[in-house]
């Protein structure tokens, strides 16, 4: 008997801390995520089972159609004609050449694979943030890549067989407008941010007038405008080709767009930064090109990013003037008599969204990642 | 920020470092430039335009189009350009009006979905907002038109909705309401019914601002706009009938049909839209401090009158500008019906256009129409976010 005990009437005292009990079985494992997630509340529980028969009545046809009944061989319509329930694979793994290709020479696509290899060796280092040389990077994908490419594809290069323009299409002819979009609106986009904060008066109006009447108008008018009012305005016997007009007219068009984006930048940049570069008595070039835009353009990378992904989903509207890139391609196709059946649409339809959805996804990963990235210490 | 205006120092410095000089000298040059740019254009229009023969000017509007489209306005091939262009812009009006409804009602609740506690109902709206944002909208357009309605099945087979409504591949088709002679006397009810409800709403909030009594004011109101026009309508001797669709060989005629084209662009001009205003609608309710869910808990708030009451309102304030963007790009996009031949005021004045070569006009007439949908877009946004806005003191 302890002399606790003996002082005090209690006849027991714990000297161990007593072991921790497990969760009660429902609140664990399994069940306990399906009381959480699912059932929380009758309402809940309501939602759940409208929810599961929803992806009940909505899944298996999808899936059906994807994959079980979809034909993936045959060498012409014949093998899908008989087949209404599925996809008709088959026709998308026979004209992929084209819907990548557009009617660019079977002999020449080599230059168009080797196009692609360029960009990939341009965006790969450019997106895992421990490869250095970052600033040589992105001199390489804003100039190197637009130079190289344009003497690798259309062949003006001694040596290389000329392609015309008008056989550009699919896939790369996608990738070509929305690249150069970007080279061009970037710097122009910069410009014109910049002239719409400066405290010149006439450089002021000129960019809101620009930038407002791109950003109030359809992308469409737009093409439409470059395709049949830029002959117009240049002296008669000056014709150039389509291709070029269209990238007149999304360049223009995404600059306004730029330009609101990097403003953003620029207001974002405290007052401080200013003030502390003037103090130093830089002028105005050097206190923008040294110290307000890095960080104001880093700010909008993000902004950027998604911009280019506007621009990525935009670019299937130059199939409105006559310029067949990816979702051109398909939509033309459709009217193959080789290939048409009941089912090709949807087939061709489905294979250019999941195209176009994985490079747009994985832009939006990148832009959120660098989000992410650049968020550091601010977040709650 | 440009940098401030540096007072120019007495004397001594070259001209060419003063700030006022170069700032003028500046802009006189970009003016020079932009008006020799613009004059250089004007003039190789002009001189295009006599090679062409085409005469400038809006004279050709008053001529006879010639082409045949279908419109909301009823239009027939003797009407002018310029009566063709109107009923575009009706059309653009209409399918835009239509599709932000849709998309807002859809986005916010696929928004407040994506936030939802349950993870199945979270995981379906996240799904559809990264399938429907990484493509482009003119592919959801095709993908109705092409894939979807256009395998429906044929008039004759059409789905069968009861109440003779039937959806086929030429369209969706329903009765077309025909109205007696009496039925303005029930429009007359409907709309005193809506200003009575209106009027029995401010005098509810402002009972329930002076005493704390609360007043279900959505539900009289409601209640009295359809007794009041159930009333007038049966009492005038229901003057309504229905001009029902009747099914022919190969077609249905009569009664009101929505177009596949109309149908195409306007779900998905809907279906697209909705996945930006769901991530808005997201990133506005995440801007609500949790504290203020947590409060409205405590004082015995539910969870759908938290939404509704406490959350909702805040959330606005950080929604409703974006939302007017994404209102403006919804109504640019449906310039897109180009593609697949709904006549809206692009197809129509692409028509023109290349009927009568007047490129420079039609184009004025698009920039001025958008610009113009924008601005009103914009203050009628403007003007509802100033009313959402937090008044401080």
């Amino acid at each position: 008997m302890s002399d606790i005990q003996a002082e005090t009437d209690l006849f027991f005292v714990r000297e161990r801390m007593v072991e921790q009990e497990p969760p009660p079985a429902r609140n664990v494992g399994v069940l306990g995520w399906l009381r959480a997630n699912l059932f929380a509340t009758v309402p809940d529980a309501i939602l759940t089972i409208l929810g599961l028969v929803f992806v009940a009545w909505i899944l298996p046809p999808i899936i059906n159609w994807a994959f079980v009944h979809a034909q993936w061989t045959g060498g012409d319509r014949t093998a899908c004609a008989s087949n209404t329930a599925g996809a008709c694979w088959a026709y998308v793994r026979d004209n992929l050449g084209q819907f990548i290709y557009g009617r660019y020479p079977p002999a020449q696509r080599w230059r168009v694979d080797l196009f692609f290899l360029l960009i990939a060796a341009g965006v790969v280092p450019m997106v895992i943030p421990s490869v250095p040389y970052k600033r040589l990077n992105t001199l390489y994908l804003m100039i190197g890549i637009p130079v190289i490419s344009f003497f690798l594809l259309t062949g003006a290069f001694p040596g290389l067989t000329h392609v015309d323009t008008q056989l550009w299409g699919g896939l790369m002819l996608t990738i070509v407008v929305s690249i150069i979009g970007m080279v061009f609106s970037l710097p122009f986009g910069i410009l014109l941010a910049l002239g719409r904060r400066s405290q010149m008066p006439a450089v002021r109006i000129v960019s809101v007038a620009f930038i407002e009447i791109w950003r109030g108008v359809p992308l469409i008018t737009v093409l439409f405008m470059a395709s049949v009012m830029l002959p117009l305005f240049l002296p008669p016997g000056i014709d150039f080709n389509k291709l070029l007009r269209a990238l007149i007219g999304v360049a223009l068009f995404s600059a306004a767009y730029m330009a609101e984006i990097v403003r953003g930048g620029l207001q974002a940049v405290p007052r401080g930064q200013y003030e502390g570069a003037m103090a130093l008595g830089l002028g105005y070039r050097h206190m923008m090109r040294l110290v307000v835009l890095p960080q104001a353009l880093k700010i909008v990378i993000p902004g950027i990013v998604n911009n280019f992904i506007g621009l990525f989903k935009d670019t299937s509207l130059v199939y409105i003037i006559g310029l067949f890139e990816l979702l051109g391609t398909v939509r033309q196709s459709f009217a193959n008599p080789e290939w048409a059946t009941s089912q090709t649409p949807a087939t061709g339809l489905v294979f250019a969204a999941l195209i176009f959805w994985i490079f747009c996804f994985g832009m939006s990963r990148y832009s959120i990642a660098i989000e992410r990235r650049l968020h550091t210490g601010h977040k709650r | 920020m440009a940098p401030a205006d540096v007072s120019s120092p007495r004397g001594g410095a070259s001209l060419v470092y003063n700030p006022a000089i170069r700032s003028f000298v500046f802009q006189a040059v970009i003016l020079i430039a932009i008006v020799g740019l613009a004059v250089w254009f004007v003039h190789n229009t002009a001189e295009n335009l006599a090679r062409l023969n085409i005469a400038s000017g809006y004279g050709f509007l008053k001529n006879r189009a010639g082409f045949n489209v279908q419109t909301f306005l009823p239009y027939t091939p003797d009407d002018t350009y310029g009566y063709a262009l109107l009923a575009g812009l009706v059309d653009t009006i209409i399918v835009s009006v239509l599709g932000i409804v849709i998309a807002t009602v859809a986005g916010l609740i696929v928004g407040i979905a994506r936030l939802s506690q349950n993870w199945l109902i979270r995981t379906l709206a996240t799904v559809y907002v990264e399938i429907f944002r990484n493509i482009p909208p003119l592919l959801v357009i095709f993908f109705w038109y092409f894939a979807v309605i256009a395998a429906l099945p044929e008039p004759r087979n059409a789905i069968q909705f009861g109440l003779d409504i039937s959806l086929s591949n030429r369209g969706f088709y329903m009765p077309r309401p025909v109205f007696g002679p009496g039925f303005a006397w029930t429009i007359a009810a409907f709309v005193i019914g809506i200003a009575g409800a209106w009027a029995l709403g401010r005098w509810g909030h402002r009972r329930q601002m002076a005493t704390g009594q609360p007043f279900p004011s959505f539900r009289a109101g409601l209640g009295l706009l359809l007794l009041l026009t159930a009333i007038v309508f049966i009492a005038t001797g229901a003057p309504l009938g229905f001009d029902i669709p009747v099914k022919t060989r190969f077609n249905l005629r009569g009664g009101m049909a929505v177009t596949p084209e109309f149908m195409s662009l306007l779900l998905a001009l809907g279906i697209y839209t909705a996945s930006f205003i769901a991530e808005i609608v997201r990133a506005g309710i995440l801007s609500v401090s949790h504290g203020q869910t947590e409060a409205a808990h405590a004082l015995g708030l539910r969870q759908g009158r938290t939404l509704h009451l406490v959350v909702l309102p805040q959330a606005l304030r950080v929604i409703i500008p974006p939302l007017t963007s994404e209102f403006l790009n919804l109504t640019k996009n449906s310039s897109l019906a180009v593609a697949i031949g709904y006549a809206d005021l692009v197809a129509i004045g692409g028509s023109v256009l290349n009927q009568t070569g007047q490129s420079v006009e039609v184009v004025l007439i698009w920039m001025v129409v958008y610009l113009g949908l924008s601005l009103i877009t914009s203050f009628a946004m403007n003007r509802f976010n100033r009313r959402m806005a937090l008044i401080e003191r």
